[in-house]
């Protein structure tokens, strides 16, 4: 009998979204999250092999009302196929960082490898690296890289699969 | 069947889905099209003078019949106008096609000429939408386009034509069934879930059936009123749902929500189950959420499961179409004992003999409320009745006794003035051997008037009965109420002569100021084989009461004045 689920309590939610690989899916979705006011922290899309379907991954968050109705509203868009809150999931970021060449090669290589990277391109004046990572580790390797002044990160948003 | 171009497919599709009326407007992006329709006698095409009015009278054909309304509009502006038109199917789960013309393929993305981006517009506004991009799926769109408007929870679908296509040839089969696999519906509802719900329903102390448009949508209304005979459960219905037990009906409350009646808000109020058919537990029905059936498990049956748990939590969750629940419900109650809800009858019962949905009338001048129960008393069950927006609205809706479904047409969930005219017109070519009378004010009317034009050339006789208060009224209410009487671009004293405007049209006008000149209007008026305006003069400053200020609870009314002095509230 209780009226009201407890709307402030905001969590982290994975949504998988498989949806019919046509023109304008991927700006259905976007719009629904805007138009109803729902948060998008990270959305990554691209087609599942050998299918006409595409996978989308969202990262989102709210209180247990909205995610239901997320999944709900995702649901009801004729192209979407199937929409999977992800409970038990393994969950991938990758990042890619450039370090001025001055900084160290050694200890850029060691960071990157302690999250699950290493060293994708070296040029004469930039190191490149790739990391991949649970998005928490992706966070603490952006904090701790931040003391060979990289010039520039780009993060590759979250992908997820249920185990 | 042949070779044909894009434009024939069009028209050839809407024969095969059976419809006999389109409404539309041409232009530059669409002509092909017409140049077909100009072709074929195959369905009748009335040309309104403003899109907006063509979406809305496909809409007053949808609701008026259960059928898909079908509308037809160029690109650029043509498209902008129909948006409303769309939105307002939209909030109410009207199935209609709206096929609009596009700036041909090579164009789009240039800032053409009359090119706007209509899928993109109007996404957050129709259940789906299509922007054709080849001759070879034209078909499989148009078929898909109808199916998903009228199928599930219905709604508007919009086909988007870029010119191009509907020039090129190519061959053309209507395909006879539709194949999409991430489109499913629910219809059966889950077994146990209806078991645990009948369940509830039989050991309920105080249960209330609160009914929605989707029991319309449904065509469930005789399996409900089936369902609360056989339980003699008290009900309420919503704006959307009025006719659906019949105004005759002893175990019907009323209207609840804002301008519900005391025993309708009360039953929610003290109910210990919601059973709710259809409904989506909108705001202007629920008030406070927090003290909305505060007391109550709710039972939500609804097709959409996007409306179930969306704003209060549901005990019996069952995602179906109501007509398939009531089926299975209905054996189920074989022998419940409905004496058990007599104590909960009676206490209804008093409620309602305590403050009954009452007004005071007056001999110097019209009530808006007397004119309603007098179109009632002298069409009543005949006649379909549309409503624009405002203080009319609400008092057709609380005042009229609407007898069956489909009677009643409105927009509950938008709110669009300028949709009773057209719409009438929608209902009156669906069925040409029924009254068919728009309650409207003076404001609203003023918003689709050019379609008197319209009304007058194809001779759709349809009454506009104008409760003119010379005011924006509904507006003017709160500001009575909540403004400190600051009367803020609400005084419409200003108007035009509206005997004249029809007559000029090519309509008929009546300036009624009495009950004689009334009843003389409307008699008249039903014969007459032209539209007309009756200007209605009533009651500048009559409110809309009860009332449930904004965000109030329900159970905390405003009451009209005489049921006060007798009352305990």
């Amino acid at each position: 009998m209780q009226k009201s689920l407890d709307e402030t309590l905001n969590e982290r939610r994975v949504i998988s979204v498989i949806v019919m690989n046509e023109s304008s899916v991927l700006s259905r979705i976007t719009a629904l999250f805007a138009g109803r006011g729902y948060n998008i922290e990270s959305l990554t899309v691209a087609p599942i092999p050998n299918s006409d379907m595409s996978h989308v991954t969202i990262a989102t968050n709210g209180s247990t009302r909205v995610i239901e109705q997320i999944t709900k509203q995702l649901h009801k868009l004729i192209p979407v196929y199937k929409v999977i809150e992800h409970e038990e999931m393994i969950e991938k970021e990758m990042v890619l960082a450039k370090f001025p060449i001055g900084e160290s090669l050694a200890d850029i290589s060691v960071l990157a490898s302690a999250y699950n990277g290493g060293i994708a391109n070296v040029g004469k004046d930039m190191i490149i690296v790739m990391v991949t990572d649970e998005p928490k580790r992706i966070k603490h390797f952006i904090e701790a890289a931040q003391r060979y002044n990289p010039c520039e990160i780009v993060r590759g948003g979250v992908v997820a699969i249920e185990r | 069947m042949g070779q044909m171009s894009g434009a024939q497919m069009v028209c050839e599709a809407i024969v095969a889905e059976g419809v006999k009326t389109v409404f539309g407007y041409p232009g530059g992006a669409i002509m092909h099209v017409y140049d077909e329709i100009y072709k074929q006698d195959g369905f009748e095409h009335i040309l309104n003078r403003h899109e907006q009015a063509s979406v809305h009278a496909a809409d007053g054909y949808a609701r008026a019949t259960g059928d898909v309304g079908v509308a037809m509009v160029t690109s650029g502006p043509g498209f902008t106008n129909a948006v409303t038109g769309l939105a307002t199917a939209y909030m109410d789960s009207i199935p209609l096609v709206v096929i609009s013309g596009q700036v041909p393929s090579s164009l789009i993305g240039t800032d053409g000429f009359q090119e706007i981006d209509a899928v993109g517009i109007s996404r957050p506004c129709t259940k789906h939408n299509f922007l054709v991009r080849s001759l070879e799926e034209l078909p499989r769109v148009l078929k898909e386009a109808f199916y998903i408007a009228r199928s599930g929870r219905p709604g508007p679908v919009l086909v988007d034509i870029p010119k191009d296509i509907t020039v090129d040839i190519g061959e053309f089969e209507y395909p006879s069934s539709v194949d999409i696999p991430t489109y499913i519906p629910t219809y059966k509802g889950n077994a146990k879930q209806i078991e645990k719900a009948v369940e509830a329903m039989k050991l309920a102390k105080k249960p209330l059936l609160y009914i929605g448009g989707g029991v319309v949508l449904s065509n469930a209304s005789e399996l409900v009123r089936e369902l609360a005979n056989k339980t003699q459960i008290p009900a309420v219905e919503t704006l959307m749902a009025r006719g659906v037990l019949g105004a005759k009906n002893p175990l019907l409350l009323g209207m609840l929500g804002m301008h519900g009646n005391y025993a309708s808000n009360m039953a929610m109020s003290e109910t210990d189950l919601v059973i709710s058919l259809g409904a989506r537990f909108d705001d202007r029905v629920t008030g406070k959420l927090s003290e909305f059936a505060k007391y109550a498990d709710i039972i939500h049956v609804d097709i959409d499961a996007a409306n179930i748990g969306k704003l209060v939590d549901v005990d019996y969750p069952i995602v179906g179409d109501i007509t398939e629940v009531v089926e299975a419900m209905l054996p189920q109650l074989d022998g419940i004992d409905t004496d058990r809800f007599e104590a909960w009858r009676k206490i209804l019962k008093r409620y309602d003999e305590l403050h009954p949905q009452s007004y005071v009338d007056s001999d110097e001048v019209i009530k808006p409320q007397w004119a309603i129960e007098r179109i009632g008393q002298l069409v009543g069950e005949d006649a379909i009745i549309t409503s624009d927006v405002g203080q009319h609205q609400m008092w057709a809706a609380q005042h009229y006794p609407f007898d069956r479904p489909r009677q009643w047409i409105n927009s509950g969930g938008l709110g669009t003035m300028g949709f009773g005219f057209p719409a009438a017109l929608g209902a009156k070519m669906a069925f040409p051997e029924k009254t068919v009378i728009n309650v409207t004010g003076d404001g609203s009317i003023l918003m689709n008037m050019q379609e008197l034009v319209t009304a007058a050339e194809y001779k759709i006789p349809v009454i506009n009965m104008i409760l003119n208060n010379h005011f924006l009224g509904m507006v003017r209410q709160w500001q009575t109420f909540f403004y400190e009487k600051r009367y803020a671009e609400t005084d419409l004293s200003f108007q035009p002569n509206w005997k004249a405007l029809a007559e000029s049209c090519g309509g008929i006008g009546y300036d009624v100021t009495t009950k004689e000149e009334f009843d003389a209007a409307i008699k008249d008026a039903i014969k007459q084989d032209k539209v007309c305006f009756m200007n209605v003069i009533v009651n500048r400053f009559e409110d809309v009461l009860p009332m449930v200020p904004s965000g109030g609870a329900l159970f905390n009314m405003m009451l009209p004045e005489t049921t006060k002095k007798e009352g305990e509230a």
